[in-house]
């Protein structure tokens, strides 16, 4: 029923207007003096000299990818657990089935060292 | 009183059930200075319980046994300066704490604390909760991007890595409890957070020790995998201080750090809450079926009672102990003050509990009721809090290579046998 996921949005109001009052309180308080080092990116000490939103390892897009596939597969399991006795034996041979396909790609990914991270 | 406030009264519905905005509005502000509450007690709770493991003393000065330690840090994190780093994202900046808190507070709507009380019973409640708390990855991200700074960009990519990859395998142990809860007579199960419990009610049995070992096995991935979601030790990859400094927040100071903190412990309460609901009974307390009658209901009615005496009666061994000198004097006053808080409370549930034994008094006896649920909840829950604690005291932090390792060549294997082994035992059985 609709009605249950009002509850949700006065969750969201409750957290997206106490939290900025917060902010606004702590802003009127605080102490606020900013200098040149205190506004440098944080290095041990050392000036920064170039901009940190650089290139990084290729290996967070293979594990980005994998996550879509395996989750998304996780979300075709939910209707059939919710059925899984009614269903019953056709439905556990279909979803081995299903299963099966995406146990065959997680052992070839295992075998090509996707899942290796050196 | 207006009709829209007595209307709800009595009732057995969750407000968002009954439709009654008002109590739901009620109970949000209830649940969010709770969890604030909870999340100060815990700040304390984990300084001393770490500082006992490692024979130290922990916060000792700040209020008898440095019980005002919370008020303390809130003050000072309220008066900190708050920088900005001159090549961050402004706005990026500023919103990422903010969809962090968002996504962890927000799934509170299904978190049932017994059969009327949470908030909403939707009915695809645990996939709503998976999938608002998943949100949470994208509040790190966004501040590790935002900060424009190596060590938050490093920890941001890192954390997100990690616990996108736990989910998997806890999404897969959530699915072989929800196909536990389809195992009756309609053989259809359920999604909604109050229905699994209620499933578990009805087969009488937690789904902990259901198709033993299989439910346990589920169990225990989930539990390993809740901890890399909430990015807490041994899998604190995300802010190992000393190669990332504080990996995603690094650059947040004051109020706004603050908030990352109150982000992952609201997210640690939530995820506990969901391994209660779903194999622990949730609610239920304990022997529900091997201990029935009314002798039996009166002695587990009286367990909250029992606890804050208990913990009355610790405040007052610790008032005994203090030295007998006289700059001690105000510490003392003020344990005592905290002993005879916990011990009023302890009175108050006490008189609840006898009031509420004979079923002829309707309110007390309701009262006692949810007393009853609310608190076996709240203890299972505590009882996970107290294991984040002492995860973090025991083992040392993982490699990144071995925690990817564990999520994806173990965890997710494991959890996905299990997945096929219930199906078809559950088959089998019926």
């Amino acid at each position: 029923m609709p009605q249950n996921y009002v509850p949700i949005f006065l969750f969201l109001a409750v957290i997206g207007t106490m939290i900025p009052a917060t902010l606004l309180i702590a802003r009127l308080v605080r102490t606020q003096r900013p200098t040149r080092e205190k506004l440098l990116p944080y290095e041990c000490g050392i000036d920064p000299h170039d901009n940190a939103r650089g290139r990084y390892t290729v290996r967070y897009y293979v594990v980005a990818i994998l996550f879509v596939i395996f989750d998304v597969e996780t979300i075709f399991l939910f209707p059939w657990a919710v059925k899984f006795k009614a269903l019953g034996v056709f439905g556990l041979i279909e979803m081995l089935v299903f299963l099966g396909v995406l146990i065959v790609g997680y052992a070839w990914v295992w075998k090509r060292g996707a899942l290796e991270w050196v | 009183m207006p009709d829209f406030v007595t209307s709800y009264l009595g009732s057995t519905l969750t407000p968002g059930e009954a439709g009654n905005q008002f109590w739901a509005l009620v109970y949000v502000f209830v649940i969010f200075a709770g969890v604030s509450l909870a999340v100060m007690s815990m700040n304390w709770l984990e300084r001393k319980a770490l500082a006992h493991f490692q024979i130290r003393l922990g916060p000792m000065r700040t209020g008898p046994h440095g019980l005002l330690q919370p008020i303390a840090d809130a003050i000072k994190l309220l008066l900190k300066e708050d920088i900005i780093p001159a090549g961050a994202d402004r706005f990026v900046f500023w919103v990422a704490p903010l969809i962090g808190l968002l996504a962890a507070f927000t799934v509170y709507t299904v978190i049932p604390f017994g059969p009327s009380q949470a908030v909403s019973d939707m009915n695809i409640g645990i996939l709503f909760m998976l999938g608002v708390s998943s949100l949470g990855v994208l509040g790190v991200v966004v501040a590790g991007w935002a900060s424009n700074s190596n060590y938050p960009l490093i920890g941001a990519l890192r954390s997100s890595a990690q616990m996108v990859s736990y989910e998997v395998a806890m999404g897969l142990a959530v699915v072989s409890a929800i196909l536990m809860t389809s195992l009756n007579e309609t053989g259809t199960g359920t999604l909604s957070m109050i229905g699994i419990v209620r499933a578990q009610q009805e087969q009488g049995v937690w789904f902990i020790f259901k198709f033993f070992p299989l439910g346990l096995i589920a169990f225990i991935v989930f539990a390993i995998a809740m901890v890399a979601e909430t990015n807490r030790a041994p899998f604190d990859m995300a802010e190992a201080e000393s190669e990332l400094t504080a990996g995603y927040h690094t650059e947040y100071s004051g109020l706004r750090w603050s908030l990352f903190m109150l982000a992952e412990y609201a997210a640690m309460i939530s995820v506990s809450s969901i391994a209660v609901t779903l194999w622990l009974g949730g609610w239920m307390r304990p022997f529900s079926r091997l201990l029935r009658g009314s002798a039996w209901d009166l002695i587990f009615s009286l367990f909250p009672a029992v606890t804050f005496m208990g913990l009355a009666a610790v405040a007052f061994v610790g008032v005994v102990r203090m030295p007998r000198r006289s700059d001690f004097k105000v510490q003392k006053i003020g344990l005592a003050v905290f002993g005879w808080l916990l011990g009023f409370i302890a009175l108050m549930l006490l008189i609840i509990a006898i009031a509420g034994r004979s079923n002829g008094a309707a309110i007390p006896s309701t009262v006692n009721q949810s007393i009853g649920y609310i608190y076996w909840f709240l203890l299972k829950v505590a009882v996970f809090m107290y294991l984040f604690i002492w995860y973090r005291a025991t083992w040392p932090r993982y490699r990144f290579d071995q925690l990817m390792r564990v999520g994806w060549k173990v965890l997710l294997p494991i959890s996905l046998t299990v997945l096929v082994a219930t199906a078809i035992v559950g088959i089998l059985l019926s």
